[in-house]
């Protein structure tokens, strides 16, 4: 076990870059989830730490030690893969054993190990089986015990549950969680899906276009996105643009006033964008309001309003209001007023 | 496929009357290498497998069916290594212009047998001047002509099943700590396997019922089946040679329905 470390990886196919400088740590036991739309470079740099794609520049080092020119079988990485690659010749128990035999481990500790690592993923009784007589998400498990058996430094995950269904997905989730906080294994997941990456890791990587947008744990990301994208791609959010207007009111382009915190406009001048969480805004019906309710959508626990206010248009989410509540009864076309705390509303600089 | 009764029952028709048209001559020939009576008559008078017997008594076709066996023996030995190192090459990029070397290794088959014959057996005659040794009527001769056979086909049906192979699996391989070699042995090349026996087999069956290449490069006393089958049609017609011919139908098909258990042969052929 050791810790991972990135330093300004990048990888360059003839002009184009899939990776632009990546600085990374994740710390000993922890998981870090790389976060991003498809073809944003997740899979690329996780197969970088691998040693399955040679970096055009930047180091890697795996417990302090430089692995960047180590070929992928002298690394020490336990890798699952999104299709599982698990060897169709050989039996469940087979697959668990062969990275314990590359090791030279002996005959009776493999056998050992091999069964308490199909125990701890619930496939001891089919160690005899050949992986396509397996369902899928036995498959996965076997993939996982196999890499985890060899007790890897560094734990990696490419899109493991995306192929699985959705029931079995949230299972399997909490259960790779489980057997990495109880191993305390290093793990660097790549994910596209961003629920999977706020309950699963200890911090996530936001990347787009092949750069880290930003790092943090969930709800640094949620409630402090320093980044127009982060704060687009991590949950939903207004974001509308305009400039600052002294002290504590921002211009939107459409012409409204919206107002946000004195000490965050002062700490970032050049705001052009005002971000806002469709959850942090206030409604109330009100015949004399600036705003018009152009949408709402009835969703059980929450109701989604689309409010426009002098030309923008909001999009706000309340828990469903009780009968009682005049609220309930709001329609399209109906006057609200809205309100939000002023630290609510996050300045971030234009979008790059 | 959902298509009106009427044209629907015309498809059918149609692919009924093209087995017909294809089987046709195959059950006829295993049908009369049972007739007794020698001019092929319908009804007919009786049935015998006095015609086995009498093939096997005749020394060409027994002999020619040992050559013809050991032909396609080494054919398959030598060619289907050769053609899996090559499938390998090309599938993993090592070869510069893998594009034109492939269309070489499968250019043989685009060859009229005939016209690949006769070439070859000018060729060994000049061959033979400029070292000095037999080539032509010999069994090494005839068995570096069905390599032309065995490689192409090789090529083919590897190439079929490393195209399906999943690379992660050498990855994982690797990342589990596996050099280089020992991910060809442990993992691709069990992987290939199915690819492999299917291309033995096939290679096989191609040169052991190869007709056109062999004709001008057997000798006397060293023919092989197809042949030894042409010269005795030359003098006489009966239903010994459908008794042979019997055989050989279903020794082929036997491997042919072999071979389509390990790669689907109407993806390949
Ligand atoms: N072998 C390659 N040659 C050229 N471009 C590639 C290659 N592999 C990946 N890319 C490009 O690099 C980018 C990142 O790919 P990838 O890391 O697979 O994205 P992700 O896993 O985030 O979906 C993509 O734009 C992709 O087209
Ligand atoms: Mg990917």
């Amino acid at each position: 076990m050791g810790n991972l470390v990135l330093e300004a990886l990048c990888k360059r196919y003839g002009s184009s870059t899939a990776v632009e400088r990546v600085d990374l740590e994740v710390k000993q036991g922890e998981m870090v989830a790389l976060l991003g739309p498809s073809g944003c470079g997740k899979t690329t740099t996780l197969r970088m730490v691998a040693g399955f794609i040679p970096p055009s520049e930047g180091r890697i080092l795996i417990g302090g030690q430089d692995v960047t020119r180590r070929p992928a079988h002298a690394r020490d990485t336990g890798m699952v893969f999104q299709s599982y690659a698990l060897f169709p010749h050989m039996t469940v128990g087979q697959n668990v054993a062969f990275g314990l035999e590359m090791r030279k481990v002996g005959r009776a500790e493999r056998d050992g190990r091999v069964m308490e690592a199909l125990r701890l993923v619930r496939l001891d009784h089919l160690a005899d089986r050949l992986p396509r007589q397996l369902s899928g998400g036995q498959q996965q498990r076997v993939a996982l015990a196999r890499a985890l058996v060899v007790n890897p430094a560094v734990f990696l995950l490419d899109e493991p549950l995306s192929n699985l269904d959705a029931k079995l997905r949230g299972e399997v989730r909490m259960e790779i969680r489980a057997l990495q906080q109880r191993l305390g294994l290093t793990t660097l997941i790549v994910t596209h899906d961003q629920e999977e990456a706020l309950t699963m890791a200890d911090r996530l990587v936001v990347m787009e276009r092949g750069r880290v947008r930003q790092v943090g744990t969930a709800e640094e990301l949620y409630e402090n996105p320093t980044d127009p994208f982060v704060a687009g791609f991590v949950g939903r959010c207004n974001l509308i643009e305009g400039r600052l207007e002294a002290p504590g009111g921002f211009r939107a382009a459409s012409g409204a006033l919206l107002h946000c915190d004195v000490e965050a406009a002062e700490a970032r001048p050049d705001a052009a964008l005002l971000a806002l969480r469709p959850e942090r805004i206030g409604l109330q019906p009100d015949a004399e309001g600036g705003g018009r309710v152009a949408a709402v959508t009835y969703l059980g626990a929450q109701t989604e309003y689309l409010v426009e206010q002098d030309g923008t248009s909001l999009l706000i989410i309340r828990p469903t209001p009780t009968l009682a509540d005049p609220l309930r009864r709001l329609a399209v076309g109906d006057a609200v007023t809205l309100s939000w705390e002023a630290a609510a509303a996050r300045l971030l600089p234009a979008a790059t | 496929m959902s298509m009106p009764a009427p044209s629907r029952l015309l498809f059918h028709a149609v692919v009924a009357a093209a087995f017909a048209l294809m089987l046709a001559p195959v059950v006829m020939v295993m049908v009369i290498s049972v007739f007794r009576q020698e001019i092929v008559s319908f009804p007919p008078p009786g049935l015998t497998l006095d015609w086995y017997v009498n093939a096997w008594d005749r020394q060409e076709f027994a002999r020619g069916f040992v050559s013809s066996l050991q032909v396609a023996l080494m054919a398959t030995l030598i060619g289907v290594p050769t053609g899996t190192a090559a499938a390998y090459a090309i599938a993993r990029g090592w070869l510069p212009g893998k594009g034109a070397v492939n269309t070489l290794l499968l250019s043989p088959l685009a060859v009229p047998g005939v016209v690949a014959g006769t070439a070859l057996y000018m060729f060994y005659l000049r061959a033979e001047f400029w070292i000095d040794a037999d080539i032509t009527a010999t069994l090494h001769g005839l068995v570096a002509a069905h390599v032309l056979l065995t490689i192409p086909w090789t090529v083919r049906l590897v190439s079929a099943s490393l195209a399906q192979l999943d690379r992660s699996a050498e990855e994982a391989a690797a990342n589990l700590g596996a050099r280089p070699f020992t991910v060809f042995r442990r993992v691709t090349l069990p992987m290939m396997r199915p690819g492999i026996v299917a291309a033995c087999l096939f290679s096989f069956i191609q040169s052991f019922e190869n007709l056109e290449l062999s004709l001008l490069l057997v000798g006397p006393g060293r023919t092989t089946l197809p042949v030894a089958m042409l010269s005795y049609l030359e003098f006489r017609i009966d239903p010994t040679l459908a008794a042979v011919a019997t055989v050989q139908i279903l020794l082929v098909g036997g491997l042919m329905l072999l071979t389509d258990r390990f790669v689907k042969l109407s993806r390949v052929v």
